[in-house]
């Protein structure tokens, strides 16, 4: 049974999670946004953990752990909170028109493809399918990177590439090595933590999140002097 | 000989299902708001009583006007009876292509929208208008999302895309759930239910698909209300076959006519439950917002054929 099944969960995961990166793009409200992501961490979490029982790798529970642990319950939370003490719920301002994104989104899904299949062609893994995904799912996070204005949707676009590379990893090579892994899950933790003092810190001292104030008012600096 | 028979049941269950089916949604969303609801005949008796009311016209209505109400209903009709209910391979089989099907709910779309602006009153134009906007972002995301199965089935044949359906292994197919998803949102959609429009209302400033028969009466209206009737029953049928066709006869013995039957009936009332709730629970969405859940569809329509090839093909 787990000869048939386990590879087409995979594949089913990995749908959801290129439905996760557009969802993320596609969202209007932050804390949507921020459930997207939640989602995003559930799904890795249950990927890794199929991907476990369909290669009988116990080193990848463990990382299944982590991720259902870090990344869908700690992250969210922490940019949640951020996000409530910031009063910034409101809408997310896309620089570009939301269906001109969807059309550059798929573009760039298209292109991970063609980019992706001749790799596809050598890999005997049986999650070899799931690479164009984890590919396109990383361009994604990239592209709601550089079309967002606030601070915090680039951040959680940051935090996606790194769930996308994450899953590139369990597809491409069933899973890092587990210090590895522990070290990255570290890094992203500090980085957020990290990134969650830097808001405060920025709205500080520019009275806004948006990218674009930062600009102005160096700009601004400029003038006077 | 046997199923040009069923054919003609087919056709003709579609139609007289067709309004019975609209009461019903009536009568579960009025349950669902804790209302007592008309009754599932209430439609039918609606169209009785229009078709024996006198036709009242603007003086300058064209023979547009007065022809649209039957090019609609023949066109939707035509639309509906090629679909397969029950049996899979009908004579009409050859026709039952996807892209004829569009066309034909095109060309019973165009003419509505033309007689729509013919009367020349604002109220028509306007949901004319609308309504050709919608058609031209709802068409490719409805065309989109069947041909992810055309693709599997190497065919836009509809009796083809069941066969292939029901000979291939049940398997988890994340393209068809993707598929699925968008044909559900742009179903909802052209059958003007309601997070584009409501079917119920005459309001002036949201209505789409009422602002565009606003001057009929008489058995021109009750023509254009069956239609619109049918064509939500022609959209559940598709799903229906699209998706979840297990159960429908390959051959024409008794037994498995009505078992099909018997199940075709029971997958379309499931579904109208599901709209009754979906409309329940759904707020009517700004009309600038249209375009984006439409092209929303369009994504995941476009995710559907992507998947297909990413995970699909290669496997």
């Amino acid at each position: 049974m787990s000869d048939t099944l386990v590879p087409q969960l995979v594949d089913g995961l990995a749908a959801l999670m290129l439905l996760t990166s557009f969802a993320l793009l596609a969202q209007h409200r932050l804390l949507s946004v921020l459930n997207w992501f939640a989602a995003q961490g559930f799904l890795l979490a249950t990927t890794a953990a199929v991907v476990a029982y369909g290669t009988n790798n116990h080193e990848l529970y463990i990382s299944a752990l982590m991720a259902l642990l870090l990344k869908g319950l700690l992250l969210p939370w922490l940019l949640w909170r951020v996000i409530r003490q910031l009063h910034v719920h409101r809408e997310v301002e896309p620089l570009m028109n939301r269906t001109m994104t969807m059309l550059i989104a798929l573009a760039l899904t298209l292109f991970s493809f063609h980019i992706i299949q001749p790799i596809e062609k050598i890999s005997h893994l049986m999650t070899r399918d799931s690479m164009a995904i984890a590919m396109a799912c990383v361009l994604l996070g990239m592209l709601m990177m550089i079309t967002r204005r606030k601070a915090i949707t680039q951040v959680i676009g940051f935090l996606a590439v790194e769930n996308s590379l994450f899953f590139a990893a369990i597809g491409s090579t069933n899973g890092m090595p587990l210090v590895v892994e522990i070290g990255i899950a570290f890094d992203v933790l500090i980085a957020a933590l990290i990134f969650g003092l830097f808001f405060f810190q920025i709205r500080d001292t520019f009275d806004s999140l948006e990218v674009d104030a930062m600009h102005a008012h160096l700009i601004h600096k400029d003038d006077d002097e | 000989m046997r199923s040009a028979l069923v054919q003609f049941f087919q056709a003709g269950m579609l139609l007289l299902l067709a309004p019975l089916l609209a009461g019903f949604v009536a009568t579960c969303r009025a349950r669902l708001q804790n209302r007592r609801g008309a009754g599932v005949m209430q439609p039918w008796r609606n169209l009785r009583k229009l078709f024996s009311k006198e036709v009242v016209m603007a003086s300058h209505a064209s023979w547009i006007f007065r022809t649209a109400p039957y090019v609609v209903f023949t066109a939707t009709v035509m639309a509906a009876s090629v679909v397969p209910a029950m049996l899979v391979d009908t004579p009409l089989s050859l026709i039952a292509d996807v892209i004829a099907l569009v066309a034909l709910l095109a060309l019973s779309r165009f003419f509505q929208a033309l007689a729509g602006m013919d009367i020349g009153t604002a109220f028509g134009g306007m949901g004319a208008s609308r309504e050709m906007t919608f058609a031209a972002l709802g068409e490719p995301a409805m065309l989109m999302s069947i041909f992810v199965i055309s693709l599997s089935a190497h065919s836009t044949n509809l009796t083809s895309m069941i066969n292939h359906t029901l000979n291939s292994p049940f398997a988890l197919h994340p393209s068809l759930a993707f598929a699925l998803v968008a044909m559900l949102l742009v179903a909802l959609a052209e059958n003007g239910r309601i997070p584009i429009d409501n079917p119920t209302t005459h309001l002036e400033l949201t209505m789409i698909h009422e602002a565009m028969i606003l001057e009929y009466s008489g058995r021109h209206l009750a023509l254009m209300e069956w239609a619109a009737m049918v064509k939500l029953l022609l959209f559940s049928t598709l799903i229906v076959d699209l998706f979840m066709p297990w159960g429908m006869a390959v051959n024409t013995d008794a037994i498995s006519l009505v078992q099909a039957f018997g199940l075709w009936l029971l997958k379309v009332a499931g579904l109208m439950i599901a709209l009754a709730l979906a409309e329940t629970g759904m707020a009517k969405l700004r009309l600038f917002d249209v375009p984006e859940y439409l092209s929303g569809a369009f994504v995941i329509a476009f995710l559907g054929l992507l998947s297909f090839y990413m995970l699909e093909v290669g496997a």
